[in-house]
């Protein structure tokens, strides 16, 4: 009799390391403590290919080559590896290309694991890094930085919208208030309104609580077609619905409308569409919160909200663990850290937790599908996901 | 044989007691006057705005260095310690600020206070925490009985980069400590302990003018793991808790981290209000947590018992405890005590710190 999973792709182990200041730990034992916990998950799968998504390694550790690295270190030699690079949306960029090796039939198991470890650098090393994402010809050469940008990118979103100053404060509140009971998360302290408010400027109108900590941490996942399930499993598999990935100008400047993001649209879009799902079915949305500003155009880009009015969901508790649309939903970027090009992969192992009735306190009543979508540079790349927890007796 | 007395006790974290029981026979301060305010530099540098890490930082006049300061502790120690300063086995000065990279602060010291020439001379370098790493070898060094006397000092004028976070507390200042034997000692000392390892949160290299680190590295890994293991191994090695201590003085980088530190170790505000000075003279580096000990043996009861925890970049801490004693009310009077320095003071602009400190400099 076939499987009910045989046609899809699974997901069937997942591992975080906690986000933050990891002085004692290097980039690769990073990475084998997130893939020891997804396999073991697993039942101690081994997988045939190995994706590693990562931002910063050449800048910051002097280390390229991390898929051997990683394949080596983690007792899994021979298998198929290396790095998948996309400036923040590595993370969601290494899953989709381990989908599509899964749906190729090349292979029955791939292990997708992102790893960034940057504190061991100075933040203007870090900052510089940062910004080869950008376009090194015409951005970065004149000295523009990642926060230098997002600030003007706020700027105008404040202007043209008509939002008042704090308008986006609601994103740091509620991820902030997600990750107090996050044990993964780096800030796990709620703030008040009050403390946007006060917070120190960064750049203005970007402020402290506008932009996520960068820091060290790593998040695997183990993907499995659906009919090769391992005995085992500690937790039912959640299936891949939907995979879509989309580029729009890598300048933000080349972008026609730089406060519109055709290429977070369009995979959003494509992913819904290959589930089978209408927005409406989306029951919480990781989203890709490094700057405040790239929520809120996160959500008008998915369509949740109407242009300019993506603010206004942070301002009514839609977003909340109880509401309508709840996001980040263990503290995203801004609270419970952002891992660079581990972050697309936190967002899909904090999906999973949620979908599967793991997530605790942070839980999601009754979550079967949801949306996890990694932005790249200003909206560069898009990387977006469907995941949906199928019933267990299908 | 009891295990506290093995010698070396290696690998183990256990305190370390000399064979013959030594104390502080005197001790001296020296705080050149001159204050610059936290908020001068904010006022350069970012434009008034941001936090301010302490209120003023002391400043070392034109005249001054690490040679001439530390001859002022180190007669005010002498002082208080009413002995014949050729009785000195042993002058030791741990700075970051020695005058010369090759020459020694410490036998230009001992000329001027009379302890040459049948004595053991030499510097010590350790940031912040060579004057404690001098203290460690004068208690070996008396404790042993090689010495009757030896003094150690931690003195420096610190080097903070215009417009770096460290610019606002490098301070100038620090402090003599003569060891002798316990007995007739102004402050018995029980037990020490000293942790190291290599952790590069904060350096200088040689040709370098200004040191440069690690930004929060130096917390968590740095600071605040060495101060708590180190303070921690002492008070378990003598069974004693916070509790126990009238006082406690750790290496004052800052307000915050002190405090944090003392919180970690048990101890409550008002047992290391007294030792802390960062505020009013700033990060005095290798003088820091000794001219905060200064402070406190200045008002310390007979019997009161004291820990001083300090540190140093690169990475590592030294725990002291002490005991005041019968002669320390009495002969504490003999020298300017630590607070009339601190309030001996002259403020400067930021123009006259930059000349004062050689910061100016056309290219």
């Amino acid at each position: 009799m076939a499987s009910p999973f045989a046609d899809g792709i699974y997901i069937v182990g997942v591992g975080m390391t906690p986000v933050g200041e990891h002085w004692e730990t290097s980039l690769r034992h990073l990475a084998l403590e997130a893939i020891q916990t997804a396999r073991a998950e697993a039942g101690g799968l081994r997988p045939q290919l190995i994706y590693v998504a990562n931002m910063l390694a050449p800048a910051l550790s002097g280390q390229s080559h991390l898929g051997t690295l990683v394949a080596d270190f983690a007792g899994l030699r021979g298998a198929e590896a290396m790095t998948v690079e996309a400036a923040g949306a590595s993370g969601g960029a290494a899953l989709r290309q381990a989908y599509l090796a899964l749906r190729s039939g090349e292979a029955e198991a791939a292990l997708v694991v992102g790893v960034e470890k940057v504190t061991d650098k100075g933040s203007s090393e870090v900052e510089s890094a940062l910004a080869t994402a950008k376009d090194a010809d015409y951005e970065s050469v004149h000295g523009l930085t990642d926060t230098a940008q997002a600030a003007l990118w706020m700027r105008r979103y404040l202007h043209e919208h008509g939002a008042p100053a704090d308008a986006l404060a609601g994103f740091s509140l509620t991820a902030h208030r997600n990750a107090v009971t996050n044990p993964h998360a780096m800030y796990r302290r709620a703030i008040e309104v009050e403390d946007y408010r006060k917070a120190a400027m960064v750049s203005e109108p970007l402020n402290l609580y506008d932009a996520a900590p960068l820091a060290d941490g790593a998040a695997a996942v183990l993907l499995v077609r659906g009919d090769r399930l391992p005995p085992g499993l500690t937790h039912p598999p959640t299936r891949i619905a939907g995979s879509a990935m989309s580029t729009g100008a890598l300048a933000l400047h080349d972008q026609i409308d730089p406060l519109w993001m055709p290429a977070a649209a369009e995979s959003c879009g494509r992913a819904l569409q290959q589930a089978g799902l209408q927005l409406e079915d989306v029951q919480l949305f990781e989203l890709h919160d490094r700057f405040s500003v790239q929520a809120a155009l996160s959500l008008e880009a998915a369509g949740f909200a109407a242009r300019g009015r993506g603010w206004e969901l942070a301002q009514n508790g839609a977003i909340a663990l109880q509401g309508r649309l709840p996001v980040t939903t263990f503290g995203g970027s801004k609270a419970r850290g952002d891992a660079g090009g581990a972050t697309g992969i936190y967002q899909v192992a904090e999906a999973v937790l949620q979908l599967q009735g793991r997530a605790g306190e942070n839980q999601v009543p009754g979550a079967r599908v949801a949306l996890v979508q990694c932005l790249g540079g200003a909206g560069g790349t898009a990387a977006t996901h469907v995941l949906v927890q199928e019933p267990e007796n299908a | 044989m009891a295990q506290e007395s093995t010698p070396g006790a290696a690998g183990r974290a256990q305190g370390m007691k000399p064979l013959r029981d030594v104390g502080l026979a005197g001790y001296g301060a020296y705080i050149p006057r001159y204050r610059l305010p936290a908020s001068e530099v904010a006022r350069l540098w970012t434009g008034g705005t941001g936090p301010l890490p302490i209120k003023e930082k002391a400043v070392a006049g034109l005249d001054e260095d690490v040679i001439t300061m530390s001859i002022e502790a180190a007669r005010n120690a002498l002082a208080r310690a009413e002995i014949d300063p050729a009785r000195i086995r042993a002058v030791w000065v741990g700075s970051e600020s020695h005058p010369y990279a090759v020459k020694p602060t410490s036998t230009v010291v001992a000329e001027a206070i009379g302890a040459t020439p049948h004595t053991q001379a030499a510097d010590w370098e350790f940031a912040c925490k060579a004057g404690t790493e001098a203290l460690q070898a004068a208690i070996g060094f008396v404790g042993s009985g090689m010495a009757e006397f030896a003094l150690s000092i931690g003195m420096d004028t610190a080097q903070g980069r215009p417009g770096d976070a460290l610019e606002y507390t490098a301070g100038a200042g620090g402090a003599a400590f003569i060891v002798g034997p316990a007995e007739d000692s102004l402050c018995r000392i029980e037990m020490s302990y000293s942790y190291s390892t290599d952790t590069p949160d904060f350096w200088r290299r040689a040709d370098a003018k200004y040191p440069e680190h690690g930004e929060r590295f130096t917390g968590e890994p740095a600071y605040f793991k060495h101060i708590q293991a180190a303070g921690e191994a002492l008070m378990q090695s003598m069974g004693t808790q916070a509790s126990d201590y009238r006082y406690a003085v750790f290496h004052q980088p800052n307000i915050k981290f002190p405090q944090r530190a003392a919180k970690a170790l048990g101890f409550r505000p008002e047992q290391i209000e007294a030792g802390m000075l960062v505020s009013h003279i700033g990060n005095t580096y290798a003088g820091s947590a000794l001219v905060g000990l200064t402070a406190i043996l200045d008002e310390a009861q007979p019997g009161d018992r004291i820990l001083l925890v300090s540190y140093g970049s690169g990475a590592g801490s030294d725990a002291f405890s002490l005991v005041a004693g019968e002669a320390l009310p009495l002969r504490r009077q003999r020298a300017t005590d630590t607070q009339s320095y601190i309030q001996r003071r002259t403020e400067i602009d930021y123009a006259t710190y930059a000349r004062l400190r050689g910061k100016l400099q056309m290219h």
